[in-house]
């Protein structure tokens, strides 16, 4: 199964090399992992997506608490929440296809960020599913390259879950 | 006023009671040694790195306290990898600090540089590299705070050139402020009951003790607790000495090499109550035949501990000492009813085991049997030596037949199996305790991995006994070979050997040689008599196997017995 979590981090040199440290010398796997400063700038989010069963969820929980450096882990199997990536996607866009490219941006809300002779540049930001969706179908118009940035989490409702 | 970072490191060092530093000297650490002579703090030097972190490891393991050493950059640093792994298998509180090239150069490939803090990421605790002087105080206050409470390990703090000579004001920090470490050290009582209601109806239950109790000085809660649930107790190679070998509820230690006794009742058991110890794999065997018919409550400081390899039934997350004191007052408030009747099968059926397979061996007169030279030095210490081991055969006759009865008594490598750890580990120890016996039980292999360290032992006289039992083999190594392996003892005879007498004898130590049973006595009469380090040559049987043996990934209960 695939969890998310989030994990603030003291934002010191070297911690995220404990976290990922931490990951393969268990043996653990990371799919994906974003990181940045939080409101406060001594803290910062890590949001990781990661796989394994109950009994390996729970030591990755408890690996990540032992961490000197980790302030908190959010288990977003526990709570409700919203999580979002952003894509940026070189599409291939020569004069017969450039209106079916610029169609299918706008129809997932994208947005055009570079244009070129050959080329459009789009930005797209959604759940995986979306993400997914629009790389499908703008493969058929041919894709040259694709940067995803990993997932990004925070848990609904006014409490701030980061909160210590 | 205005220290330096090396006045500041000894000011430290003060602040936290350290009396003795294991070290070794080099370029970036020059201005610090300089500063040594005007601080009133003992500096035993060693002749290998390796040796000053076990050292300060088996200080550590002897004391309580946490052990400290002290090294230079680049090779100085690297060289102590394997000690400060050995700590942090076992959770042995030590604070390595290791000189660093000036920050300017870090990174630049410099001279002796090394990114030990990279390095030793995974096997230590929490470790710092110091980039200004202005952290330095706290970071070593951080790291002594670190290195002693919730689980015990190893820190290594690196200090760069210039952090040592640069100076700043020095106050030494009183409140530690953590954000992301609260170990949790209290026991939670809910659990504790579920614990003790679990207890209350178990038929045959056993308790399982490891390091935890030695660590968290809890062989005296562990021994009422045996008494009061008339509740027979085994416990891993690293909790000897936390429960009396010679009582009568005592099991022997369990797994590998452990008793026939108490790997079959751990295989009957219907609960078993785990007490700072973390199922290792030389403890279980398979896995699935683990305990198969019992419910598992865990007492741990560590939360990753619990249900990593064996799921547990009541986890409780805690000091081992203070979860037992609040299990001793539920003894207390509520008794289990006709203790002595409802126990009474099940510790017949222990005594059953104990004498259908003892721990045996024969002495004839021909070979000396390294487990008759064990017994003999348990015989004549009266069982109150500090017993370092190296790794191998030596260690498991050493836990075998070293009755241990005191914590903190016995000194061995059990998580990473560091062969050379016995003797560094023995002169820390004889370092703290000068007028006790402290004896490293080796191995012919072994104890040729830090021999070096013989002339750290002269020159500061400690004076340790080293006991080789010298079987001409790497003996464990050898003993899956002939049970394993048809026989094939590739690369593990050591016949071409130094001549450990005269070896001794060059180190300035006093050498001595038995090579008969009737010898052997009188070779460790005299080595005890001996105001100076020893080195005892016992030539023993060469293929004298450790049994029980549990095969690798075998149950717990299909042993080999001879």
């Amino acid at each position: 199964m695939r969890h998310i979590l989030g994990v603030l981090v003291e934002n010191q040199p070297g911690v995220l090399s404990r976290v990922a440290g931490l990951f393969s010398g268990r043996g653990f796997n990371i799919e994906s992992l974003t990181v940045a400063e939080t409101l406060d700038k001594g803290v910062s989010h890590i949001t990781l997506v990661t796989t394994g069963d109950e009994m390996i969820m729970e030591q990755i929980v408890k690996h990540l608490n032992k961490l000197v450096n980790v302030i908190k882990v959010i288990d977003f199997r526990e709570v409700k929440f919203v999580d979002r990536e952003m894509a940026l996607i070189k599409v291939k866009a020569e004069a017969d296809t450039r209106a079916e490219a610029l169609r299918i941006t706008n129809i997932f809300r994208g947005k055009v960020v570079d244009v070129c002779q050959h080329s459009f540049t789009i930005e797209v930001t959604g759940d995986e599913g979306k993400i997914q969706a629009i790389l499908d179908l703008l493969s058929q118009l041919g894709i040259v390259e694709v940067v995803r940035t990993g997932k990004v989490a925070i848990a609904r409702g006014r409490k701030n879950s980061t909160k210590r | 006023m205005k220290l330096t970072g090396a006045q500041i490191f000894f000011e430290c060092l003060k602040a936290e009671g350290v009396e003795v530093i294991f070290g070794l000297p080099g370029g970036v650490l020059l201005d610090l040694y300089d500063e040594m002579p005007k601080h009133d703090i003992r500096h035993i030097l060693v002749r290998h790195e390796q040796g000053a972190a076990h050292m300060a490891d088996g200080y550590a393991r002897a004391t309580g306290r946490v052990g400290v050493c002290l090294v230079t950059s680049g090779p100085g640093a690297t060289n102590t990898v394997t000690g400060i792994a050995t700590a942090y298998m076992d959770s042995i509180p030590i604070v390595v600090f290791t000189g660093q090239v000036p920050t300017a150069l870090i990174g630049n490939d410099a001279f002796q540089e090394a990114d030990i803090v990279g390095i030793t990421r995974p096997c230590t605790k929490h470790n710092y590299l110091v980039k200004d002087v202005r952290d330095l105080a706290r970071i070593i206050r951080e790291a002594f705070y670190l290195a002693h409470s919730g689980r015990p390990g190893p820190i290594l703090v690196d200090l760069p050139k210039d952090v040592i000579n640069t100076k700043t004001e020095f106050k030494y920090p009183k409140k530690i402020s953590m954000k992301g470490y609260k170990p949790t050290t209290e026991a939670h009582m809910g659990q504790i009951k579920r614990a003790y209601t679990a207890i209350g109806k178990a038929k045959r239950p056993m308790i399982y003790a490891g390091g935890g109790v030695i660590s968290s000085n809890a062989a005296k809660e562990l021994k009422q607790l045996g008494e009061q649930l008339r509740c027979p107790v085994t416990t891993t190679l690293m909790g000897l000495g936390g429960f009396p070998a010679p009582h009568e509820l005592w099991l022997g230690m369990l797994g590998m090499h452990g008793t026939f006794r108490a790997n079959m009742a751990v295989g009957n058991t219907d609960l078993l109550i785990a007490i700072g110890a973390r199922f290792d794999d030389r403890v279980t065997g398979k896995l699935d035949e683990f305990a198969p018919s019992a419910k598992i409550i865990h007492i741990d400081i560590d939360p990753t501990s619990i249900s990593k390899n064996v799921k547990v039934d009541i986890p409780i997350v805690g000091d081992c000492q203070d979860a037992l004191k609040k299990l001793l007052q539920l003894v207390k408030e509520s008794p289990i009813d006709d203790l002595e009747k409802v126990r009474k099968p099940w510790l017949d059926q222990i005594q059953k085991w104990k004498e259908t397979y003892p721990l045996a061996y024969e002495q004839k007169d021909n070979l000396i049997k390294p487990q008759y030279v064990v017994e003999k030095l348990y015989e004549l210490s009266e069982g109150k030596g500090i017993i370092a081991t190296e790794v191998g055969q030596n260690q498991m006759w050493a836990a075998q037949y070293y009755h241990f009865s005191e914590p903190r008594t016995l000194l061995t490598s059990g998580g990473l199996g560091t062969m050379g750890y016995g003797l560094p580990a023995a002169i820390g120890a004889q370092a703290a305790f000068p007028d006790r016996l402290v004896i490293d039980v080796a191995g012919d292999g072994s104890i040729q991995m830090c021999i070096q360290e013989m002339i750290t032992a002269v020159e500061n006289n400690l004076p340790v006994k080293v006991a080789i039992l010298n079987n001409q083999y790497l003996g464990m190594v050898r003993q899956w070979q002939q049970l394993f392996y048809e026989k094939n003892y590739c690369a593990t005879c050591l016949k071409i050997a130094p001549d450990f007498v005269k070896l001794a004898e060059a180190y300035g130590a006093l050498g001595l040689r038995a090579h008969k049973p009737d010898e052997v006595e009188s070779v460790i009469r005299e080595a005890f008599a001996s105001p100076k380090p020893v080195i005892m040559d016992f030539v023993v049987n060469p293929e004298e196997c450790v049994y029980p043996m549990v095969p690798a990934g075998a149950a717990m209960t299909e042993m080999l017995l001879a």
